[in-house]
């Protein structure tokens, strides 16, 4: 559904910043997320979890902890279905097998990484559970492991997975190397030959967190004929249905998944850990069991980031043109196979109009957990590496890097570094707001170093579901599902009223378990507001034409004669007759007398979910005797299409940055020499706290997305690309030192100013 | 586990004194409930002494101030008196956690979880404090920077516990103060911390320190070397250089998730020369 | 005996409950009470979300043994409105949108009326630092630290 052809329309609802519905639910306590409901006879399960990095596990003895008073069940990954072959599931954004998860949520031959899930109990109290976890015996061959991404590629590496290549994997490669990729066009060496400065570097980012407050948290229920009921909190309840009911061998029909209020995900909740285990348990033991993660696990066995390594090379001509761009990313998605080095090596250089570029990415298996997605997944580490090249040939040049970028910017008509050639997209205005920005004129003190990135991110629109129902009073209600992961409801309530002409206060949208509505991928790739807000609008338009047939039969005229508008039924055309029009309270309270209950739906396959861009502008102070660093100030400029509900747009683009900035300086999985992570918790996984923080100001541009009538992009995931390059710019021109390694903890900061002394 | 909430000292050493299994002192909590939420200790006794008079209490003593071993941070950093005293020891006590940690833990909780990182263990040691033992034999002072002996582990005998600590009446023109380094500007545990203890003398020169150093050797360091470097000196440029360089020169570090030897031990000289910094601005204000 | 009674005072009412010596307050709270307004993020201390108040004190209820609840104060987040009137850092919060996913907003709201009961007119960087033990994934603080002037500053009008 292209952009309504009034693209200048004029907005009554959307754009307003109302209260969120599920406000006083969440200000109060009342809302009910994960671990925060039960049920009668409620077990406790817990997860045994391999303490080494890779090994072999031999035998797996149960027999102890099945004795103890108290213990209903203990499962291994024998009680999962037998799987004929393996299955590709389609996560929307992300493609997985099925195999692979199945082998992630409880290890079948080999534990591949520390925290990786050996065996399960389900027990009367939790201190039974914990007291049975250590009676099971498993018998491990310990094997050598290889954490970082590098030592992986090598020939003589431990091998995590065997026969897992790609078939475009080249050979001879480790066969940790899974997946390769390429993109780009033009000639690379002709290009370079044009340049006045060619820079290459490598860079190194560590694998991160989301960081989710709300660890993992579900609660299942099998009945003795066969079917189950799972509460749980994630992104997508449908694909948990698809991927559970797969590895317990049932049909979707009879498993129901209630997604929770979610606690956060950032894509860390796209995917199943404990849900399909709690279902073993509660099949097994007859009994409904929840299993609640701690912190420790979340970090140990859950899915972070990639961790990479990246060499790039740009040449640029004296006047600032570059020339040429070149990139080779290392991407390590943990223990098992992933695509994300994909999306990284297309969004590498997609800020930028080029005439020759190329990408390559290897993605390769380690002996850490299996990465999940995390805010526009790949991009951040890609294009980290690009804007940090263009920013030392700026400095190289001493040209302004923001003009710099406007002179590159990919525009509409841009023939994309990744293939497609974009449509109307809103870099350039993105960068010229940035340049009138005061921000970006202030002065800086001694010490002090600013830094400017621009960021990218495809966003996704998806398999889609809404329906909406008409009520005898006049309001509505609105059935969606994806779950609420930070104003939602509110959002997509917007677009309905806006839409009906009603106002918002009539409209309340309901989460949907998966047995009232149709499929909806999982709540990722900034679709939700895209493609949920894209089907309630059609669900809407559905029950306006609706309504305009019933007011067409009680004035007893064609259909086609009623037009709606102003939320109400009128006569339209020279035939159509001189009535006065129908509310949609007016149509609905008669609704019985005029043919039933009157409703709207849409289900389809969004597309036209449009590109994003941003450009963020950072200060910050370095101690030179510390390495400690001090964000000042911070500015995020956007082009969000149309901002439907924009405080949670500025939410987006704040939160966004702050994850990123936290990536920049302080967050990383740090792992011994014995393979296991050794900072799985808050305390040394440093997520930056309120009081780390300037405020983050930010600037929403609104260059309308032609895919969608009202002319909205994604905007949840672009903001966490742009403040890797951002800081490190910053810093780098703080100390006069450029900066190569994520993050850049005080102590690699002191040693670059150490080794500039 | 069991729980017990005795009402005297004597009843609580006694019950420590008597436990064969392994027992723990709960007073804050804040490390003893993480130490049993990861499974690394399992007591099978703990004593919450916190209902023992005198625990949370904060008494003038000779010119000084006895602080129950059970006094939380909010307590201590709400007395006028101690912070007017001692305000390198109150603002180390106060950097550990969060406003919520702080409404909870207590200096002699963290001096007796034996980390080297406790921030309140460098400006007690620095401030020459005592501690004063109850045992099932009877009472005992020990000066504070006797207790830790290791990491984790500390100079308390079977059935002994901490009541209180005191911190001594000091001359006119005196200051301290206590300043570490973290990644973040709150909720870590420190990397290198310093503090120092100082009193000025005839001509503002220095006629008395104390410095030391956390987190950088298994134990809290008390750095005579480094005190050396400022006694008898108008702590000019010279003789702050002097003490960075003494401070280095002393530590022990491990590299380790937190921070390496090498930035351990040049962040440590650089705060407490900045600490030294404090301490005698804070002097010349109450000489 | 493996368990213990604890009669104590949760948000103004009395409150007993049987629970056991390792047990925590943030469990008992939770699975004794049936107040699931305090989250647990973390379990040690770390992240703020199981904030209440003991005794006025504003603690992590995770790091408390629910026996040390006997007769002492509890106030838990699902004290803080009236009946149906929210206190005016709940409304701050909803009408500024100083929450997202709002797993941390429980935590933040007690610990936020916390500073207010001492510091009515506390400055920026003064709330930052209260609230640094209050970990926010979604809205990088902004937003939060604004609510917090903005019920402050309507508190002390009112």
């Amino acid at each position: 559904m292209a952009l309504d052809s009034s693209s200048k329309r004029v907005f009554k609802v959307v754009g307003t910043r109302p209260p969120r519905p599920d406000g006083v639910d969440k200000v109060t306590g009342r809302a009910l997320y994960g671990a925060d409901v039960s049920a009668p006879g409620m077990l406790v399960g817990r997860i045994l979890r391999s303490p080494h990095a890779h090994a072999r596990i031999r035998a797996i003895d149960t027999t102890a902890a099945e004795a103890l008073p108290g213990v209903k069940a203990v499962v291994t990954a024998r009680d999962f279905a037998r799987l004929e072959g393996d299955k590709i599931i389609d996560m929307g954004e992300d493609r997985t097998s099925l195999r692979d998860v199945r082998d992630n949520c409880l290890a079948r031959d080999k534990a591949l990484y520390d925290g990786h899930a050996v065996a399960a109990v389900a027990a009367l109290t939790p201190e039974i559970a914990r007291a049975a976890l250590k009676l099971i015996a498993v018998d491990y061959e310990i094997l050598p492991h290889v954490i970082d991404v590098d030592a992986a590629m090598r020939p003589e590496a431990p091998v995590v997975l065997a026969g897992r290549a790609h078939e475009n994997v080249p050979g001879g490669m480790s066969p940790n190397v899974t997946n390769h990729c390429e993109f780009g066009h033009g000639d690379l060496e002709a290009g370079f030959a044009q340049a006045d400065r060619i820079v290459e570097r490598s860079f190194t980012t560590a694998a991160t967190h989301q960081g989710y407050i709300e660890p993992h948290a579900c609660l299942a229920s099998v009945t003795g004929d066969g079917r189950a009921d799972l509460w749980c909190c994630t992104q997508g309840q449908y694909n948990v249905r698809d991927i559970c009911a797969e590895l317990m061998g049932m049909q979707a029909s009879q498993l129901r998944v209630t997604a929770s209020e979610i606690g956060g995900g950032f894509g860390g909740k796209t995917v199943v850990f404990i849900e399909p285990v709690a279902l073993l348990l509660a099949r097994k033991s007859g009994r409904p069991v929840k299993i609640v993660m701690s912190r420790e696990e979340v970090f140990r066995a859950t899915g972070p980031t990639v961790s990479a390594s990246i060499d790039v090379r740009i040449g640029m001509a004296r006047d600032g043109r570059i020339t040429a761009g070149e990139a080779v990313l290392r991407y390590s998605g943990g223990a098992f196979p992933c695509e994300t080095v994909d999306m990284g090596a297309q969004a590498a250089f997609a800020c930028y109009d080029l005439r020759a570029v190329r990408t390559l990415g290897w993605n390769v298996l380690t002996n850490r957990p299996k990465e999940a997605a995390y805010r526009a997944p790949g991009a951040p580490q890609a294009i980290y590496a690009v804007e940090s090249v263009v920013d030392e040939l700026c400095q190289g040049f001493g040209l302004d890097p923001l003009e710099v970028r406007l002179r590159n910017a990919a525009r509409k008509g841009t023939k994309s570094s990744y293939g497609p050639t974009f449509e109307a997209i809103g870099l350039e205005a993105t960068l010229e707001a940035a340049k009138a920005h005061p921000h970006y004129s202030a002065p800086l003190g001694p010490g002090q170093g600013r830094g400017l990135s621009a960021g990218f991110w495809f966003n996704f629109g998806g398999n889609t579901s809404v329906s909406l129902s008409v009520n005898t009073d006049g309001t509505v209600g609105i059935t969606e599902g994806n779950p609420d992961i930070g104003g939602s409801r509110a959002s997509i309530s917007l677009m309905a009223a806006e839409e009906l002409g009603i106002p918002y206060e009539r409209v309340r949208a309901t989460i949907a378990d998966t047995s009232s509505l149709g499929h909806n991928d999982v709540t990722d790739g900034s679709r939700v507001t895209f493609a949920v807000g894209l089907a309630t609008i059609k669900a809407a338009r559905d029950a306006k034409q609706k309504m305009c047939a019933r007011a067409a039969r009680i004035w007893g005229i064609d259909e086609e004669a009623v037009l709606w508008e102003d939320g109400a039924a009128k006569p339209s055309g020279p035939n159509a007759g001189d009535f006065p029009p129908m509310t949609l309270a007016e149509i609905a309270a008669v609704s019985f007398k005029t043919g039933g209950p009157i409703a709207g739906h849409n289900e389809a396959h969004a597309d036209g979910a449009g590109v994003s861009f941003g450009v963020h502008i950072c200060d910050v102070e370095v101690d030179r005797e510390t390495g400690a660093t001090k964000v000042l100030r911070y500015t995020v400029i956007q082009d969000a299409g149309k901002a439907v509900h924009p405080d949670y747009v500025e939410g987006q683009m704040q939160g966004g940055a702050v994850q990123g900035i936290g990536w920049a300086l302080n967050e990383e999985y740090i792992y011994g020499e014995d393979g296991r992570l050794q900072n799985a918790g808050f305390l040394d996984y440093r997520v930056p706290v309120a009081s780390d923080l300037p405020q983050i100001d930010t600037v929403i541009l609104e260059i309308p997305n032609p895919g969608h009538p009202y002319g909205v992009r994604g905007v949840g995931e672009t903001p966490i690309v742009p403040p890797l390059a951002a800081l490190s710019n910053a810093v780098s021109r703080a100390i006069g030192h450029r900066m190569t390694r994520l993050p850049m903890s005080p102590p690699r900061v002191l040693e670059a100013i150490n080794a500039g002394r | 586990m069991r729980y017990v909430r005795p009402e005297t000292a004597e009843e609580a050493a006694d019950l420590l004194g008597r436990e064969e299994g392994v027992s723990r002192i709960l007073a804050g909590g804040t490390d003893v409930l993480v130490q049993l939420k990861s499974g690394l200790v399992e007591p099978d006794l703990i004593v919450d002494i916190k209902r023992i008079a005198g625990m949370r209490d904060i008494t003038p003593e000779a010119g000084g101030f006895r602080i129950g071993a059970a006094v939380s941070g909010a307590m201590l950093g709400e007395h006028a008196g101690v912070k007017a005293l001692w305000p390198g020891v109150v603002e180390g006590f106060e950097l550990i956690g969060s406003t919520q940690v702080q409404g909870r833990a207590t200096m002699a909780g963290n001096l007796c979880n034996g980390s080297p990182a406790g921030d309140a263990v460098p400006g007690l040691v620095a401030a020459a404090a005592v501690a004063r033992i109850q045992g099932p034999g009877g009472t005992r002072d020990c000066p504070v920077a006797e207790i830790p002996v290791g990491p984790g582990r500390t100079a308390l005998g079977k059935g002994e516990f901490i009541t209180s600590i005191l911190l001594p009446a000091r001359p006119a023109g005196s200051g301290d103060a206590y300043l570490r380094f973290i990644p973040r500007t709150e909720m870590d545990i420190a990397v290198a911390s310093a503090a120092v203890s100082l009193t000025l003398g005839a001509g503002g020169r220095v006629a008395a320190a104390r410095v030391a150093l956390g987190a950088v050797a298994p134990t809290v360091r008390l750095v005579e070397a480094a005190a050396d470097c400022l006694i008898g000196t108008g702590l000019g440029e010279e003789a702050l250089a002097a003490l960075a360089a003494a401070c280095s020169a002393a530590c022990s570090p491990i590299d380790d998730k937190r921070g390496t030897i090498a930035f351990r031990s040049q962040v440590a000289g650089v705060l407490a020369r900045r600490a030294a910094a404090i301490a005698h601005q804070r002097a010349g204000r109450t000489s | 005996m493996k368990t213990i009674q604890v009669a104590t005072t949760v948000n103004g009412d009395g409150a007993e409950f049987v629970c056991g010596h390792d047990e925590t307050l943030l469990d008992a709270l939770r699975n004794r009470l049936g107040l699931t307004g305090a989250k647990e993020g973390c379990g040690t201390g770390d992240c703020g979300a199981c904030s209440v108040r003991l005794d006025d004190r504003l603690v992590c209820s995770c790091l408390v043994l629910a026996v040390e609840a006997e007769g002492a104060r509890i106030d838990t987040i699902e004290g803080l409105a009236q009946g149906e009137t929210l206190h005016p850092l709940q409304q701050s919060f909803i009408d500024l949108a100083a929450l997202q996913c709002g797993i941390c907003t429980p935590g933040i709201l007690v610990a936020a009326k916390a500073l207010l009961d001492r510091n009515p007119e506390p400055t920026d960087t003064e709330i930052r630092y209260w609230l640094a033990g209050n970990l926010c994934r979604c809205t990088g603080y902004d937003k939060i630290v604004r609510a917090v002037q903005d019920a402050a500053a309507k508190m002390r009008s009112a």
